[in-house]
């Protein structure tokens, strides 16, 4: 791997449950991400995937710094942000930021869209009037929007455009990594494949990471190097992409492979359906959180929590059976 | 074969805004036909027309949109010619509507058993303890689990699968022969997707329903249809058995749609649709989607093309597609 940039290590975030307004009593703790570890290196993506309430958008919002973590370190550039303030915590948002799924609610409507782009520099950079248009015009062209663009509000674009918008907005302070939290789950199919290629696009140009969120397994299958999958706050199963779409291992993620869509009638499909939903994360259940609905579960896996194991080179699963 | 059960023809609705200024052709020439017992897949983009469609069958039309011209015969009978109060009572007891939004389409303030019973109480005259048992059948098929119990309680007590199971049991509850669901999946996760997938294929194999599938998304279309129909700006440019089209698809939309999708474990690069998605106010004369076309010809921006037929049904809107293939 190359330059590793953003390292995790063991993340916690437990939120308090019927803490009342300010001196009620806690009843529970919803441990959304519990033990979470990844790295992203310099240039690459990686895909984080699982069902609604699996604890991937807290990931996000804590590699964001918008959550405080409960226990775990983030390192970034091999320093730990968990704990920065002011101008060392302005220099990390500047180096990190996020693409939102909803490209409607995710761009005031009453700003235009140049105003939208210079805001982040004229926070972040002592760039003059002049230099800020410059680099405004630039990366409009990088997102290939025309240069007028800018005189216009969000309103008077389509779907993909504003995405375009969105992406050029997290580009324009020179970003090392990009959260894109399902940048393309709101898109239509045909707009989807243009942004997921000028994504691709501009990671081979500057050289941006990626921590791509997403719930369409194929989507997030072609643009990460790398996947993780996460099911009630922890990863089951980290490998490189390829190698994850070739053999997946954990139970869960087999499952969620094969309840990804055909993309002809003719593919034919081994169903694994799951039973249930996904448990509450205010009371995972004991040992595998998979196990009751796990098509392999045996009854030691209600008792025993699996570790992360290397199976094969750079393949990690969490999975006692696998 | 059989009369069809469901037979489109030429179907047009606009939306009148400006004081009649102004057209958007939302659907403009639409047809097609279902038979009972088969699923049919609508697929477009947003805008494309597809739901504006379905509302018009259903003669449920937003302020604004009006019915210009067409025909939709429903076993047998014209509902174009049905007064408001006919048409009250065929939708819900043999035509029904599952939409995409599971939270909006249940009213939160009155139990399941009341919603999903409704349809029942008013066009099949069940009362009480039949209309009870009604409920917790239904319940059943949809699989919720303990239906006697779950009955009393509210859509806030359900998880977002169950609640679009709930939906799909008020739409079966007044017995209907043809669905049309809207988009619905798109708010659930992939596994609570194919529990609801495989969840319709059932129902219907047990009630031999029809369905129409109105999605964006090709993979639905690919697991769950007999048929499909693509639309493009308000008309439907290809439709034909599933496999004749993601087989040798005839329009260069279809084909660009197809080949924009991603498949798991091919990391070719996508291909992607140039341009956006016409204006519908303004459309082009020729072919609307010629501006967008890799392979238009000068006649592709002068007329729009009437559709050429092949084997089976299927059906092609392009002036390239025809047997002979037209060149400049």
């Amino acid at each position: 791997m190359t330059e590793t940039l953003l390292e995790v290590r063991d993340l916690k975030k437990y939120f308090p449950v019927g803490a009342g307004l300010m001196w009620g009593r806690v009843k529970g703790w919803v441990q959304a991400v519990d033990g979470v570890s990844f790295a992203i290196g310099r240039g690459e993506t990686l895909g984080l995937v699982g069902e609604s309430g699996c604890g991937k958008t807290t990931t996000s919002k804590l590699v964001l710094h918008q959550e405080t973590v409960t226990s775990g370190t983030i390192a970034f550039h091999g320093r730990d942000i968990t704990h920065l303030h002011k101008q060392d915590l302005m220099d990390y948002r500047k180096a990190v930021q996020v693409v939102f799924q909803d490209p409607y609610s995710s761009l005031s409507p009453r700003m235009r869209v140049g105003d939208i782009l210079a805001e982040p520099l004229e926070i972040h950079t002592k760039l003059s009037r002049a230099g800020i248009r410059s680099r405004v015009g630039e990366v409009l062209e990088l997102v290939g929007l025309p240069s007028d663009a800018l005189r216009l509000f969000p309103h008077e674009f389509s779907g993909g455009q504003r995405q375009r918008i969105a992406i050029a907005r997290a580009l324009v302070t020179e970003a090392e990594l990009i959260v894109l939290d399902e940048p393309v789950s709101a898109l239509d199919v045909s707009i989807r494949a243009h942004i997921i290629t000028l994504l691709e696009d501009l990671q081979q140009r500057l050289g941006v990471s990626y921590l791509f969120i997403g719930h369409d397994l194929a989507a997030v299958a072609h643009i990460s190097h790398r996947i993780a999958v996460m099911y009630l706050g922890k990863i089951v199963e980290i490998a490189d992409s390829l190698d994850l779409c070739a053999n997946p291992r954990h139970p869960y993620t087999q499952a969620l492979f094969a309840a990804s869509l055909p993309a002809h009638p003719d593919e034919d499909k081994e169903e694994i359906i799951l039973t249930g939903e996904v448990p509450s994360a205010l009371d995972p259940p004991s040992g595998c959180h998979f196990h009751p609905r796990c098509p392999i579960a045996i009854p030691v896996c209600a008792e025993s929590e699996p570790v992360l194991v290397e199976m094969a080179p750079n393949h990690w699963v969490a999975c006692d059976l696998a | 074969m059989d009369k069809p059960l469901l037979q489109v023809h030429d179907l047009r609705a606009h939306f009148i805004g400006f004081r009649g200024q102004r057209a958007v052709k939302a659907v403009d020439g639409v047809s097609f036909s279902l038979s009972a017992g088969d699923t049919l897949g609508l697929v477009g983009e947003s805008g494309s027309g597809k739901t504006t469609t379905c509302h018009a069958m259903f003669r449920l039309l937003p302020p604004g949109g009006d019915i210009i011209g067409g025909t939709v015969e429903f076993d047998g009978e014209d509902l174009m010619q049905k007064s408001p109060a006919e048409m009250r009572r065929i939708r819900g007891r043999d035509m029904a509507m599952i939409l995409q939004d599971p939270m909006a389409s249940l009213n939160p303030l009155f139990s399941i058993l009341d919603q999903v019973g409704e349809p029942a109480y008013y066009h099949l005259g069940l009362r009480q303890q039949t209309l009870r048992e009604r409920v917790v059948s239904l319940l059943n098929m949809v699989r919720i689990p303990s239906p006697e119990t779950r009955m009393h309680e509210f859509p806030h007590q359900m998880s977002g699968g169950m609640r679009q199971r709930i939906v799909g049991a008020t739409a079966l509850s007044g017995g209907p022969k043809l669905i049309v669901a809207d988009e619905p999946t798109t708010n659930l996760d992939v596994t609570i997707q194919l529990q609801y997938l495989n969840l319709l294929k059932d129902l219907q194999r047990q009630t031999g329903v029809a369905l129409i599938f109105v999605t964006h998304d090709l993979g639905i279309v690919a697991k769950m249809c007999d048929r499909v129909a693509v639309m493009y700006a308000g008309t439907i440019v290809e439709q034909g058995t599933v496999r004749e089209i993601y087989n040798r698809p005839r329009h260069p939309y279809t084909e660009g749609l197809l080949r924009s999708i991603p498949r798991i474990g091919n990391k070719e690069a996508l291909y992607a649709i140039p341009g956006q998605p016409p204006n519908l106010a303004n459309l082009p004369d020729g072919c609307a989607f010629a501006p967008r076309c890799a392979f238009a010809v000068r006649r592709c921006q002068m007329e729009a093309p009437m559709a050429s037929t092949f084997a089976d049904g299927h059906l092609s809107k392009c002036w390239l597609s025809e047997p002979e293939g037209v060149r400049d």
